[in-house]
């Protein structure tokens, strides 16, 4: 059991910003995230988009302002717990025990949900049958690609993971790639070099198609795909792989006793916490009268919630309220040197 | 303004006034007509305000932005007439629009 003054869900820019807030006033914190990197919807949704609406940064993309946060955190010793998603919070006398679908348990009195719109979980086929399939016949992700060995395997999407996958399999396996329409959202050299494939008939591409049904009793057979016209073809295919990006779930955060509202968790304008004491919401995931989902209020509530959180951590220490340009102890936290 | 009518999956119709510049999905999220979600909140960084534009009005409503093709492949089911409902810019030539709306958004 991992004892810390704050546990954050989120490590997208709220999150980072509310560590780094957390680490100021001198309180711990770890930071779990169901995403394998840091940066949440910057990272996953516009990592290459400029932003124009950062105070005092004119404009940086998604990937940008994460390194810059990440930066700012530097000082600090932060662990991270990617790739796990927290599925249980619950109250044990005055500290919530939070536990991830890893096995990972924290033992804090803070609980801040920096969660954005929820966890991302991969769009799923949504033919009759598909659930059967699932983790066996049917994958949304690659962990071992020695499996597919010798094998067809049917490639659905048309962004970059569809498109790098049919390109790396495509020299030790039979690759069908099917996309709904004839233009690719992956990056031009990887669309380059799926259309020279397909002329040398490493790839069998069949564009304007979708899946339609999967045939096989205990593992997938054949599929049948079809295209606008309704024309059907049938393919003999061992795997199917599904590769139509993230699609984001409020997920176990609705069952932890919250007021929830719209997929949105109500708190007050104070602390940021919500119907439940020691727990907090910060940016997208919040909702008050006026919130507004930009990045910069979410920097805001992480401030305030962070100290919220020192009174139910340091209960015997009185907070007070410095500055990083003057205070000592600050400057020590931050290891640079004072004046 | 333009009247709009948003089907549901289940068939249950929602005929409201919505002003000119807005769009079909505040239109939608205004008036608390379920089935659009709008996650994003009309940035087209998400697939949640995806709606099926009625045959005869496909080619009538302003054309796909640039980048909407590629939400739309990340929605859920996906057709020929599909849009992303944020971005449809409601005026007076849309009286009349109909909207379908898929089963589920996520």
């Amino acid at each position: 059991m991992i004892k810390t003054d704050a546990l954050i869900i989120g490590a997208g820019p709220t999150g980072l910003f509310t560590a780094h807030q957390l680490k100021l006033i001198g309180l711990d914190c770890e930071i779990v995230d169901n995403l394998d990197k840091i940066g949440g919807q910057c990272i996953e949704l516009y990592p290459d988009k400029p932003i124009y609406d950062i105070p005092a940064v004119p404009e940086c993309t998604g990937e940008e302002l994460t390194n810059n946060l990440i930066n700012q955190l530097k000082p600090f010793d932060i662990k991270f717990h990617l790739s796990e998603r927290v599925d249980e919070v619950k109250k044990d006398n005055d500290k919530w025990v939070v536990k991830t679908n890893k096995g990972t348990s924290f033992t804090t009195p803070n609980v801040i949900i920096a969660g954005g719109v929820g966890s991302f979980e991969p769009r799923k086929f949504s033919v009759e049958g598909h659930e059967k399939f699932e983790n066996k016949s049917i994958l949304y992700s690659i962990k071992d690609k020695n499996i597919f060995k010798g094998k067809t395997v049917s490639i659905f999407g048309g962004g970059d993971s569809a498109l790098d996958w049919a390109v790396e399999l495509s020299n030790n396996c039979n690759v069908n790639l099917i996309h709904r329409r004839d233009e690719f959202r992956g990056a031009q050299a990887t669309v380059d070099k799926v259309h020279e494939l397909t002329k040398s008939q490493k790839i069998n591409l069949f564009t304007k198609f979708q899946l339609k049904k999967l045939n096989g009793a205990s593992k997938i057979e054949s599929i049948d795909i079809e295209d606008d016209d309704k024309q059907i073809i049938n393919l003999k295919t061992d795997y199917v792989l599904g590769f139509f990006g993230l699609i984001m779930q409020l997920g176990p955060i609705a069952n932890w006793g919250l007021n929830i509202d719209k997929k949105t968790v109500e708190v007050d304008t104070e602390k940021f916490e919500t119907n439940q004491k020691g727990i907090y919401a910060v940016g997208d995931i919040c909702n008050y009268p006026g919130k507004l989902k930009l990045i910069l209020s979410g920097f805001h509530e992480g401030a305030l919630a962070a100290r919220a959180c020192f009174k139910l951590a340091r209960p015997n220490e009185k907070y007070r309220f410095e500055f990083t340009t003057s205070s000592k102890a600050i400057k020590n936290r931050l290891g640079v040197k004072g004046d | 303004m333009a009247k709009i009518t948003y089907i549901e999956h289940n068939g249950t119709n929602h005929t409201v006034d919505v002003q000119n510049g807005l769009t079909v999905m505040e239109g939608a999220v205004q008036n608390d007509i379920p089935g659009i979600d709008a996650d994003c909140g009309g940035s087209m960084a998400c697939a949640t305000c995806h709606v099926y534009v009625k045959e005869d009005w496909f080619d009538k409503v302003n054309k796909k932005n640039e980048g909407e093709d590629d939400m739309l492949d990340q929605a859920y089911e996906p057709k020929k007439n599909s849009r992303l409902s944020c971005q449809i810019i409601v005026s007076d030539d849309l009286d009349g629009l109909v909207v379908d709306m898929p089963e589920k958004q996520t």
